[in-house]
């Protein structure tokens, strides 16, 4: 879907937990998440701090949508 | 029959039926008596035990454009002959001969109900638009390997022909179909699944049960300047609907891909979304569906000033166990879309 959706030209990165499964469908920006059910979240810590974690991966994934790259790249 | 040859009928396409090049691309079917080009070839592969009765030809152009009527003509030229087996081919690497190859044979195999191979490169578009219902036998890009190719094709339909049990692609030579076939082991998969492992880790060969789908690449999209100016858009696959998923996407194999208004949202909440995801456990993401698709933490991005605005609709489906075509279309369609929106970027979250 990610690889679907940047055919069109717009760059998506990918906010997931399983790397290889991204990397094998083609997604071009990825950035690692927390977990397969709360990809991003953490129910363990305090939803301040939770929130804290969301902003902090958001800001990766804008990182990823501002640089330019000409492969498969992990953030 | 045991004294008398098999009748075969050979689909070739206008350069090789020896009509012309493109600038007779443009023909409609029509027969030959025999074998004609690549035929005569074909007629030494099967030495005595078939003979090519006929020669249907057609325009490469006149077929890709006019498929359906293209094939209806063919397969009454070739009705006419009466033929035992059907040939079509070799295409090669050319993409419309491929896709006339394929429509004749899928013809031949369900209205005339007749054995028949093909055989091209295997990334000729026919591969992808035939290999599940006909036999294509796999060749070199270019019409060099024309000699091996013709034996292969021969040796096929002559087994083809003779009734005996076709076996796995890697065994008979076809290319993958993509069908998985019960069979009887002497081990267990477990046992088997261990053997595999241990192979794996001493570096020795072996062979999987279940060859993962191979996913085509697509350039990076350049990278977006000025964030504080941008549009984006937030994707999941995660399957977080507003409450009482009021379309009803499935929970596995979803066969939709929605979108919903958050113009006026600011936060998933438990209350008014939830997770229809099938596979993960979804407690998680019903207590804060913000643990999947990030929308509270974005807004103040935005509030702040660090990205421009965020796209009035979010798009979801489920990932659960949705074919790859699927996606690949619901992909389309949103990028489609938000092409047209003046969307600058999008964040998909996966679970």
């Amino acid at each position: 879907m990610v690889k679907a959706i940047e055919k069109h030209g717009i760059p998506a990165v990918h906010l997931c937990s399983i790397i290889p499964i991204s990397q094998t469908v083609g997604a071009n920006r990825i950035v690692p998440c927390v977990a397969i059910p709360y990809p991003t979240g953490d129910p363990k810590q305090d939803l301040a701090h939770e929130k804290e974690i969301r902003r902090r991966l958001l800001v990766r994934a804008l990182k990823a949508i501002s640089m330019d790259v000409t492969e498969q790249t992990v953030f | 029959m045991a004294d008398q040859k098999l009748r075969v009928v050979h689909y070739i396409n206008q350069f090789f039926g020896q009509v012309g090049g493109e600038a007779e691309a443009d023909i409609k079917p029509f027969s030959r008596s025999g074998p004609v080009g690549p035929g005569l070839a074909l007629k030494a592969a099967f030495k005595d035990q078939a003979e090519i009765v006929g020669t249907v030809i057609c325009g490469d152009n006149y077929f890709a454009a006019n498929i359906k009527q293209a094939k209806l003509e063919c397969m009454d030229i070739i009705r006419e002959f009466a033929p035992d087996i059907v040939v079509a081919g070799p295409a090669f690497g050319s993409g419309r001969y491929g896709m006339a190859c394929g429509a004749v044979a899928e013809g031949v195999k369900d209205e005339l109900g007749l054995p028949v191979v093909t055989a091209m490169f295997n990334e000729n578009p026919g591969v992808e638009a035939y290999r599940k219902n006909i036999y294509i036998l796999p060749t070199t890009e270019s019409a060099i390997g024309m000699k091996d190719a013709v034996l292969r094709m021969a040796a096929f339909a002559l087994k083809l022909s003779s009734g005996l049990e076709i076996g796995f692609p890697e065994e008979e030579g076809y290319l993958v179909q993509g069908y998985r076939a019960s069979i009887v082991s002497e081990k267990t998969g477990a046992l088997r699944a261990v053997e595999m492992m241990l192979a794996k880790l001493s570096g020795k060969p072996f062979t999987t049960e279940l060859p993962l789908p191979v996913f085509d690449r697509v350039s990076p999209a350049p990278a977006v300047k000025d964030l504080k100016t941008m549009v984006l858009a937030l994707v999941t696959s995660g399957g977080i609907v507003p409450k009482g998923n009021p379309d009803h996407i499935e929970s596995h194999n979803a066969s939709k891909c929605c979108r919903y208004d958050i113009s006026h949202v600011n936060d998933f909440t438990g209350e008014d979304y939830e997770s229809v995801h099938g596979g993960y456990d979804i407690v998680y993401a019903n207590q804060d569906p913000d643990r999947v698709l990030p929308l509270d933490a974005l807004r103040e991005l935005e509030e702040e000033g660090v990205i421009g605005k965020i796209y009035n609709y979010y798009y979801v489906t489920v990932g659960n166990t949705t074919a790859v075509s699927s996606a690949v279309r619901y992909g389309d369609k949103i990028g489609k879309e938000l092409r047209e929106a003046g969307v600058d970027a999008v964040i998909l979250t996966s679970t």
